[in-house]
């Protein structure tokens, strides 16, 4: 299972859970099963064009992820921000 | 016969929700409902007299529609809020993603549970559950003519909009929708088909001045009881068409030339098919979009645009600066007639007697983007 971490943003889908585990392979897959688990928070986070959207963040590990396609396995942990968006 | 009425007052950070008393003297306050969040419109329905839908949106997160059935205490989010379609792959038109509701129409009244909805970038949606699940219009976001009438790089400064959506009250198919970047267009096929209606609307920031689509249509109204009569507040003017007339009379030539005729909103008398009200904000130079002179008023004409008085007991004689956006002025049903406006500092205001006179009813809220009037 794939660690996540999920922004304040977000976590009146969770009932208000932060860190919690997913499964899938690949960013898109752990957003999919967050998705059927907490109706309507991936299209909170990645627009109808499969875009991450501009003021969230996704980190695999730390690295930034820009491509939904990329690969994650057991023990690593998914962060999502969200970044700065104005005032 | 009761006049209370409930203001549904959507701002850049949250909704609140204003209920009157008999008289419209008091006012009571329930807020703030999604705090933080951006709202852009907060609409009941009047077919069932209960349901809210809320077209919102954060700094962060994607845009969504919640939707309430008990006066704004519990909300449910939509299962499938308006998305465009999936873009082909072949690169031949831009990916679109909806990057907020703008706007949300009820549907025809023969149509209980049907909505429509206008978004940034310019798309027009459907709902045939209440606002549950939406649906792209393809006879407009994907009518052949939809990158000219909506060009990518066109548009107001939160995005180019599909800003309004209006149904005539005799005919469910007959529609028109007023857009940020192509103006005015109409359907009589229930949106199967468009076509632009802007022909003597000024665009004068384009090389043509009047051409077939380009204009900035900031609002529509159609007179409640005259709904061949549509009312527009337009990027360059005030303007009245009446139908089957084709072509509009730009009526905010009678305007005071110190004032002028820009604005952003048009508010119809519910009862008298010639009685219309604008709150005018300066359009010379850099566009300041803040209140003449720094003098808030409204205007009214009680003869189609032949004529306007100004109605300004109550505001700010001087240093007002504060403006009133697309869905921010509206009218009740009462008599006489209440008026409402939501201000860009944060101040709701209102006149109980068709504009004679203007008081504030909230201070201190965030820019608020709209105010609906429901009764109560």
């Amino acid at each position: 299972m794939v660690q996540v971490f999920i922004p304040s943003q977000l976590t009146s889908y969770t009932e208000g859970v932060s860190r919690l585990e997913a499964a899938g392979d690949s960013i898109a897959r752990v957003l999919e099963d967050l998705d059927a688990r907490f109706p309507g928070l991936k299209f909170r986070v990645v627009d109808e064009q499969d875009r991450i959207r501009r003021h969230m963040r996704i980190f695999r590990n730390g690295d930034r992820a820009q491509d939904l396609a990329l690969a994650v396995g057991d023990h690593d942990e998914v962060l999502i921000f969200g970044a700065l968006s104005g005032g | 016969m009761s006049a209370a009425v409930q203001l549904l007052v959507g701002t850049r950070k949250g909704a609140w929700i204003y209920r009157s008393d008999a008289e419209r003297k008091t006012w009571s306050v329930q807020g703030p409902i999604f705090l933080g969040h951006i709202v852009n419109h907060l609409v009941l329905d009047p077919r069932d007299g209960k349901t809210l839908l809320m077209a919102a949106s954060t700094g962060h997160l994607g845009p969504t529609i919640f939707r309430s059935t008990d006066g704004g205490e519990t909300w449910a989010e939509a299962q499938q809020p308006p998305a465009f379609p999936k873009a082909p792959t072949n690169g031949e038109a831009p990916a679109r993603a909806v990057d907020h509701s703008f706007w949300l129409e009820p549907g025809h009244a023969s149509e209980p549970g049907v909505w429509w909805a206008g978004t940034s970038p310019p798309g027009l949606f459907r709902s045939a559950d209440g606002g549950a699940t939406w649906d792209s219009v393809a006879g407009f976001n994907d009518h052949p003519m939809y990158w000219n009438w909506c060009p990518a790089d066109g548009g107001t400064p939160d995005g180019a909009l599909l800003n309004q959506i209006q149904i005539d009250p005799r005919d469910a198919a007959h529609m028109y929708i007023a857009t940020s970047t192509g103006g005015v267009f109409e359907s009589r096929d229930q949106g199967a088909s468009w076509a632009p209606l802007n022909q003597g609307v000024e665009a004068n920031f384009m090389p043509d001045p009047y051409p077939e689509y380009g204009q900035d249509a900031h609002y529509i109204a159609l007179a409640p009881t005259m709904p061949d009569r549509i009312w527009q507040q337009n990027h360059c003017g005030i303007y009245r068409l009446d139908r089957p007339g084709e072509r509009w009379n730009r009526i905010g030539q009678a305007m005071p030339a110190e004032v002028g005729d820009i604005g952003f909103t048009i508010i119809p008398h519910p009862r008298e098919a010639d009685t219309a009200w604008v709150f005018p904000m300066d359009g010379t130079e850099v566009w300041p979009r803040t209140s003449p002179g720094g003098k808030p008023a409204v205007y009214r004409t009680r003869d189609a645009g032949a004529n306007w008085e100004r109605q300004d007991t109550g505001f700010p004689t001087q240093q007002g600066w504060f403006t009133v956006k697309r869905q921010a002025f509206c009218a009740d049903q009462a008599a006489p007639l209440g008026l409402y406006l939501g201000a860009t500092n944060g101040e709701v205001w209102m006149s109980d007697d068709e504009g004679g006179s203007w008081r504030t009813i909230a201070q201190h809220l965030p820019e608020i983007y709209s105010v609906v009037a429901a009764p109560l």
